[in-house]
């Protein structure tokens, strides 16, 4: 009855953090060098992020905030503790997440569209049914080209595109076959300001059309509260999560409004729980 | 004209204009100081004994060419094969590639003796010696291609769902190719090397028998001869295989402007 109780309670507690089901679910995760086995890259994080949720994970540079993205998405194994993604616990790299780095790393002997192509080529269905169905994944491909504004490029390869325009590329990519998560990491830190921003802008319009999971990783703490529903920060090496903020402002967000004192407010907060990490 | 197609042009003429310069500092040489002509012919006799033995170098060649590219051709598949290995596996790079470096490094004209012990003074040993040379630069060449795979590439490839052998064919190999067709423009030469030296000790036919030959008969300008034929021969398969690689991996030539 109490057990009951309890558990009860804590699911409450869970839907009332996430507002949905948890997509992904960090319980106590550890992750220890193998190097060196005394120090720890991550301490006991636990986290979760609803279905359909925008994260963000700011900290302190070399926190090992990309090395926890590799622990989602089980390319690298926890040392103690478990992940679970789409209710299945994770113990190896877990299928389909689309992913995008701040190197864009597209592949420079492919043109664009056939860049945004390659999900369909490994993603099980669409490989299965990448003959019959060539023209419709092209026509999605082309379709997700259009929505970032590179309708036009596809046919050029990416070194022919500017650093911007690799990086919607890149997006595309990463969200064509439209999974349930996506994963980034500092996918837009090599840009100039003013492009930086402006794919802030493209990002939220992917994310408000097909509302997957996403966890962001980004030294930026305006583009994680432009972006993110809800910020983790994290403290110094050992990587600990040290504040979670929900970000409630109204979407879709937009570059004006990030000067708008509510916003000032949360990424002023924010930026003085990283320099207490960082000290 | 436009300022960039004269400056091509001008580029495009400079091997030929020092080759001309050499070929005048040479009779020079050989006019002005007094060296015997049966050891040091003039520019003049090496061309009469192009015009003399005409069809003899054209056969022998011919031959050479032919024993150059068979190893060439099974340096290649082998280059590739055991350069993926390499490139593909830890395991498999730990263990062959100290042997690699090891076989490089004997000299191949010492392995010259076992060849023709072997398959018998001809075509095997030319071909062979080819091989053994040339089969290097493009292992260490395509592994090279697959090691330096970014591993932002790997990680976006493995999350989604990719197996190895995916990897492996959608971003190693084509990764690989500019490596590999870098390696060919030194592959080929090398073959040509091989095949010479190999001819010089044991075979009947082909350039280095002609010019061994020659020299046995004191016909130094015909060796002269021998050796502009194999030079140019090695620097037109050179240029075939550039024109392959510009045409193959034309987006790995991107910072050169060169599409």
């Amino acid at each position: 009855m109490n057990l009951q109780a309890v558990s009860l309670r804590q699911q409450v507690e869970q839907e009332r953090h996430t507002g949905a089901r948890a997509f992904i679910n960090l319980k106590d995760i550890t992750l220890a060098y193998a190097a060196d086995a005394g120090a720890l890259t991550i301490d006991r994080v636990s986290m979760e992020v609803g279905q359909g949720e925008f994260v963000a994970v700011v900290g302190p540079s070399g926190c090992g905030k990309s090395t926890l993205m590799k622990l989602v998405t089980g390319l690298l194994p926890v040392t103690s503790g478990e992940v679970i993604v789409d209710g299945k616990a994770v113990r190896r790299p877990i299928k389909g997440v689309g992913m995008a780095f701040q190197n864009s790393t597209l592949m420079p002997w492919r043109t664009t569209l056939k860049n945004v192509l390659l999900p369909f080529e490994i993603v099980q269905p669409f490989k299965r049914e990448r003959r019959q169905k060539r023209a419709e994944h092209e026509a999605r491909a082309q379709a997700m080209l259009d929505a970032v504004g590179l309708g036009a490029f596809g046919a050029k390869y990416p070194w022919q595109l500017s650093g911007g325009m690799q990086q919607r590329a890149n997006l595309c990519r990463a969200l064509v076959h439209e999974p349930k998560l996506l994963m980034l990491d500092e996918p837009f830190a090599a840009l100039d300001a003013f492009t930086r921003e402006e794919l802030w802008g493209v990002m939220q319009g992917l994310w408000l059309r097909q509302r997957f999971s996403a966890m962001l990783v980004t030294h930026d703490l305006r583009e994680a509260v432009f972006l993110a529903d809800r910020v983790f920060v994290m403290s110094s090496k050992p990587a600990r999560v040290i504040l979670e903020r929900k970000i409630s402002l109204p979407r879709p967000r937009t570059v004006d409004g990030s000067f708008e004192p509510a916003f000032v407010d949360l990424v002023h907060e924010l930026r003085g729980k990283i320099f207490e990490a960082r000290s | 004209m436009k300022p960039t197609l004269r400056k091509r042009i001008a580029l495009n003429s400079m091997p030929w204009l020092l080759s001309a310069l050499l070929i005048v500092c040479w009779q020079i040489v050989s006019t002005k100081s007094g060296i015997s002509h049966a050891i040091f012919p003039s520019p003049g006799e090496v061309l009469l004994a192009f015009r003399q033995y005409s069809s003899a170098l054209a056969e022998h060649a011919a031959h050479t060419v032919i024993t150059s590219l068979l190893g060439f051709l099974l340096a290649l598949i082998g280059g590739i094969l055991i350069g993926l290995a390499i490139g593909a596996s830890r395991a498999v790079y730990s263990g062959v590639y100290p042997l690699l470096v090891a076989f490089n490094a004997i000299p191949k004209v010492a392995l010259l003796p076992l060849f023709v012990l072997w398959c018998g003074i001809g075509v095997m040993p030319a071909v062979l010696t080819a091989f053994s040379l040339a089969f290097f630069p493009i292992v260490v060449n395509v592994a090279t291609g697959l090691a330096t795979i970014e591993p932002e590439m790997e990680d976006v490839m493995r999350a989604l769902g990719a197996r190895r052998d995916e990897i492996l064919l959608k971003v190693g190999i084509p990764r690989s190719l500019p490596y590999l067709f870098a390696s060919l423009k030194v592959a080929i030469t090398l073959a040509f090397v091989g095949s010479v030296i190999s001819e010089t000790v044991a075979s009947n036919e082909g350039i280095g028998v002609l010019m061994m030959a020659a020299s046995s008969r004191f016909e130094v300008s015909l060796v002269f001869a021998g050796l502009i034929v194999i030079a140019a021969l090695a620097v037109a398969a050179y240029g075939i295989c550039g024109l392959v690689e510009s045409r193959m991996a034309h987006w790995a030539f991107r910072a050169r402007g060169g599409e």
